[in-house]
């Protein structure tokens, strides 16, 4: 029977072809927005892990407290023992300190006069010891402009967009103007020996990246960090894994009433993340059930329409002495076969158009101009597991709720007025 | 007592509302079907025919009376009692063919198998049986839009055929036909009735019909008016 109904339903284009589209197109859809909102929330989170907040970060309480004005003179101090000691407990995860810090960069003339200047936001980071993870964390080959990466002492790279406006070439010296930890004034000399572009606007406006042994030189800042981050090794970001470490971490300094004992938090918990990644999740969902509802309407009313054509045939089918329920099932089950067909086509679509733009991407930078969101420039679709059976959920929900709602158009209907249809 | 007779109705009455007034379909049908018949209902337009084959054949239900149709009251059927009865023993022949349009000759015919749950083999030799029976063992493949009407009459006729039922309702089976085929299908209907003792019910005002009937009941306005035993007039119509 099965069979026959599916020979039915593949031989009447008006019942199968039309059905099927609009499956297919909703699935697609439906796809291809998860792995979009997928591969935002999955680069959101990655480029914030990178440049910003590791998976978990390590401050001091009081540093914690005012974190985005970099108050250096809240910084950690003992870094060195406090990270080979994390490096000891935790010994899958990478610790790594860095320190950000504001400040003047002055370019000089040849004769050492101030040519250009403007504001930077520097990132301090271990650019040169040996099997330092920094360069890898920061992707810096890939985003390399000109020059080279820092291979030796007082070299830094700087960004793109800033080394333009200030007309910097690799090799030029820059002067940087800032504030020590005990906050007098510091003053140190670097050479520019790259520039980069991350495609992160946040990043890309007016940084300056330098090796954290030169600035803590520079800011005399002997043995302290403002921030120590930490990655799982593989770089994908876990976060039932990241609370439990940060409570056990946490839970050590618990009751220390210190301004300057070290907190940990997770990514999801610094700067609102948790509230944005809550607002992405809903905004999926609400996509999904947009959809579902949209594409039940469309079927149902597809389907109506189509039983309402099928009313001739229903009433030979109840001649020969088929039940109405059998009648009922058989279009829910050709429903449904349009339901899985759609969806495996729709998934497929979906899933190829996914890949060209998780392979491609689609540049947004226009649309963040102004923003300090930490989020790549260029969006890329992210497709995951979830990705192959989404599309399923509104593709038979849809197909399903539309035949059972219209196909009891049967039972509503009197045999003998089925019947009269025939005489039409 | 009833089970003698194939069908029998007492007081058979169908109204229909309209407003303020009731259209009486069926006014106090009494009437007796015995096995193997060759019986036509004929009569006016809107005389009842078509109401009183629906009844017979379960798609409809009496306004009030009785219709026993192989030992079981039609009034008391659930939709289900009713589905089994059509699907085991009654075959359905319509004016406009009504074949599936979407499926074979060979699966038109095959369908009412299905519901019965014979097995592929079996389903495929009844079929073949059927379709020998019209004349049509060489247009399995075709789709109904390809037949001419006579063809796709033959083709209802051995749908209506295939599970071997004791009843066969046709309302106005040569209606869309022309002569020639009109009489080639009365042929094979009498021919059925004969070699499986078939009962044929037919609604007609085809006169082409009424030639091979052996029994022809005449409706008006809902009654019977005439009830006659006749000899077929069609020199192919043979006696029992
Ligand atoms: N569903 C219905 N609603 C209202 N009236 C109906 C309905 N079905 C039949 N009737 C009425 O019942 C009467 C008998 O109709 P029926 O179809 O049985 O006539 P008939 O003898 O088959 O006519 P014809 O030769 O034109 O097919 C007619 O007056 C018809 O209008
Ligand atoms: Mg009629």
């Amino acid at each position: 029977m099965i069979k026959f109904l599916f020979k039915g339903l593949m031989r009447d284009r008006s019942r199968s072809l039309f059905p099927i589209l609009t499956v297919v197109i909703g699935v697609m859809l439906t796809v291809f927005i998860y792995n979009w909102i997928n591969g935002a929330q999955f680069n959101f989170i990655d480029s914030n892990a990178r440049f910003n907040t590791g998976h978990v970060k390590i401050m001091s309480r009081a540093y914690a407290r005012e974190a985005d004005q970099v108050p250096n003179d809240l910084a950690l101090i003992g870094v060195q023992s406090l990270v080979d000691k994390l490096q000891e407990e935790y010994p899958d995860m990478i610790w790594t300190p860095r320190i950000r810090f504001g400040g003047l960069l002055d370019i000089p003339d040849a004769e050492g006069e101030t040519r250009e200047q403007g504001p930077v936001m520097g990132m301090a980071v271990d650019l040169l010891s040996a099997g330092s993870n920094e360069p890898g964390i920061f992707k810096l080959e890939e985003a390399l402009v000109r020059g080279r990466v820092p291979q030796r002492a007082a070299e830094i790279l700087i960004s793109e967009d800033f080394a333009r406006r200030l007309k910097v070439q690799p090799g030029d010296t820059a002067t940087l103007i800032s504030v020590t930890m005990q906050g007098s004034m510091a003053v140190a000399n670097f050479t520019v020996a790259g520039t980069i572009r991350f495609g992160v606007e946040a990043m890309d406006r007016g940084a300056m990246i330098a090796d954290i042994a030169d600035i803590r030189a520079a800011l005399d800042m002997e043995d302290a960090a403002g921030e120590i981050l930490g990655f799982f090794g593989d770089f994908m970001y876990r976060d039932p894994q990241a609370s439990q470490i940060t409570t056990r971490f946490n839970a050590a300094h618990g009751d220390d009433p210190d301004e300057f004992v070290p907190v940990m938090d997770t990514l999801l918990h610094q700067a609102g993340m948790t509230d944005l990644m809550a607002m992405l999740k809903m905004f999926s969902g609400l996509v999904l059930v947009v959809f579902i509802a949209v594409m039940s309407l469309v079927l149902w009313n597809a389907g109506l329409m189509g039983s309402l054509r099928r009313y001739g045939e229903i009433g030979v089918r109840l001649a020969l002495g088929e039940t109405k329920t059998h009648i009922y099932r058989s279009l829910i089950w050709e429903s449904l076969m349009i339901g899985v067909l759609g969806s495996l086509i729709g998934t497929a679509v979906g899933l190829a158009e996914s890949y060209y733009l998780q392979a491609h991407g689609l540049n947004i930078g226009f649309m963040m101009k102004n923003a300090s969101l930490f989020i790549s420039n260029v969006l890329r679709a992210k497709v995951s597991p979830v990705s192959y059976v989404i599309g399923f959920i509104p593709g038979l929900a849809a197909t399903f709720l539309g035949s059972s709602v219209s196909g009891t158009g049967i039972y509503r209907r009197q045999t003998s007025r089925l019947m009269k249809e025939l005489e039409s | 007592m009833e089970n003698s007779y194939l069908i029998e109705t007492r007081d058979l009455v169908k109204t229909y509302p309209m407003g303020e007034h009731t259209i009486v379909a069926l006014d106090k049908v009494n009437l007796k079907f015995e096995k193997a018949e060759f019986t036509g209902l004929v009569g006016p337009s809107g005389s009842g025919k078509t109401t009183l084959l629906n009844i017979i054949g379960s798609l409809d239900s009496p306004t009030s009376g009785s219709a026993v149709v192989m030992g079981r009251k039609v009034e008391g059927l659930s939709h289900k009692q009713a589905s089994a009865l059509r699907n085991h023993h009654i075959g359905f022949i319509f004016q406009t063919f009504n074949l599936l349009p979407v499926y074979t000759v060979f699966e038109n015919v095959e369908f009412p198998l299905l519901l019965l749950d014979y097995s592929a083999a079996e389903r495929r030799k009844m079929t073949m049986v059927a379709l020998d029976w019209v004349g049509l063992a060489d247009r399995t493949r075709s789709k109904p839009a390809q037949l001419s009407g006579g063809q796709s009459q033959r083709v209802a006729i051995a749908r209506a055929v295939v599970k071997k039922p004791a009843l066969i309702l046709a309302d106005e089976p040569t209606a869309n036909l022309d002569a020639e085929n009109s009489h080639h299908i009365l042929q094979t209907m009498e021919r059925l009735n004969r070699d499986l003792g078939t009962t044929f019910v037919f609604a007609t005002h085809d006169e082409k019909v009424i030639d091979y009937l052996r029994r022809k009941i005449t409706l008006f306005d809902g009654a019977v008016a005439k009830d006659e035993r006749m000899e077929p007039q069609r020199p192919g119509g043979e006696k029992r």
